[in-house]
């Protein structure tokens, strides 16, 4: 049984089932999404004032990223475009194109949340807290060592945009600590939230790259006997792209900036 | 049009071509547009950058931080996405999605100060 409407539009829809089949997934993934973002908002505004985290994130490297992305979503237009016009070369380099693009912004990701779980606070017998990246935590030595600071004022921690932050190397005694802690998703709501909106962001990036890379791989034989059919399947993951895209465009700014 | 122009871009009437329910694809008018979409994209996120860095309110620099995002989210959903010339049912669903995204988030926003009794606040 041959499945209906994969190249030609149905009468009522005016568009080929794959089409409605995804922006019908695409607005479930709005909800996903937008429950998400609903958390954040409630939580950055229940959150006391002065302890919502500034300037955590590494700005520089999610730049970097939001025009990786960017520019993956460009080259994913330009492979279907090519698919159009029949030139299944440049379809192939747009695509791959895609694909390196995309393995760059995981590797990225994959740094900043590498840079996190180094970064600890140490609650200090004496009250006062150390905060930095670790250097050595050799369980055989009593003592670690971090790339950080000293500070009495906890709140100090919360706002690193509106202060100048020295770090040097810190030799602390392990008999001066009394706690300490990574800044993973269990440290408190904002990383919470970043990890979760980022990991499942993340997560949305490495399926797509999947089908991508079928698309590109195994699946283009499909080109050789129906052509319209597989510029359908291009243009289909191209709006999950382009939608993963439109996610990180408000990531962004609500995670690095705000 | 010019004659490489010509020869790039796709009839969709025409036979042993990929049938479209929409325009004829002109490669190279789909470069020109994605090479302005991208330097409207990193112009975006340039501002955004940019509007992080005032001494405002942190609403009032949430506010233009996010009118800026929304406006990149216009260019790429609208361009890339093609959503500028849809049909129909496309828009039927999307209109269905805003108002279920506005209700969740009215009802997020409504319930913000609607604390269980009891509730130890800061």
């Amino acid at each position: 049984m041959e499945i209906p409407y994969t190249v030609e539009a149905r009468p009522d829809t005016g568009l080929y089932n794959a089409k409605v089949g995804i922006w019908l997934f695409l607005s479930s993934e709005v909800m996903l999404f937008g429950g998400l973002f609903s958390a954040y908002i409630l939580l950055r505004v229940g959150a006391v004032p002065g302890t919502w985290p500034h300037g955590w994130q590494n700005l520089t490297l999610g730049t970097i990223n939001t025009v990786v992305l960017a520019l993956s979503a460009i080259t994913t237009l330009m492979a279907w475009v090519a698919c159009k016009v029949r030139e299944f070369g440049k379809f192939k380099f747009f695509h791959a194109c895609t694909l390196l693009l995309a393995v760059t912004f995981l590797c990225i990701k994959c740094e900043e949340y590498r840079e996190h779980l180094n970064h600890y606070e140490i609650y200090m017998k004496d009250g006062t807290y150390a905060d930095g990246d670790m250097v050595q935590n050799d369980a055989a030595q009593d003592y670690i060592v971090i790339d950080g600071r000293y500070t009495k004022n906890e709140m100090d921690l919360y706002d690193l945009r509106s202060q100048k932050v020295v770090e040097k190397e810190l030799k602390i005694p392990r008999s001066q600590i009394q706690d300490m802690q990574s800044y993973g998703p269990w440290h408190n709501d904002y990383l919470a939230l970043y990890f979760t909106l980022t990991g499942l962001h993340a997560l949305h990036i490495l399926c797509g790259s999947v089908v991508i890379g079928y698309l590109w791989g195994p699946g283009r034989k499909l080109w050789k006997t129906d052509p319209e059919r597989f510029t359908n399947r291009v243009e289909v993951s191209g709006l999950f792209w382009h939608f993963v895209d439109l996610v990180w465009i408000f990531l962004f700014p609500v995670l690095y900036l705000t | 049009m010019s004659e490489t122009t010509t020869a790039k871009t796709a009839d969709p009437h025409s036979p042993g071509t990929p049938q479209s329910h929409e325009h004829p694809v002109d490669f190279n008018s789909y470069v020109r547009r994605c090479a302005i979409v991208f330097a409207v994209v990193l112009c975006a996120v340039g501002l955004m950058i940019w509007a992080s860095f005032l001494h405002l309110e942190w609403s009032a620099k949430i506010a233009i931080i996010l009118l800026i995002a929304s406006c990149n989210a216009f260019v790429v959903a609208g361009f890339l996405m093609h959503l500028l010339s849809e049909r129909k049912m496309v828009y039927t669903i999307l209109g269905f999605t805003v108002s279920f995204v506005i209700g969740l988030f009215g009802l997020t926003l409504w319930a913000m100060t609607d604390f269980p009794l009891h509730t130890v606040t800061h």
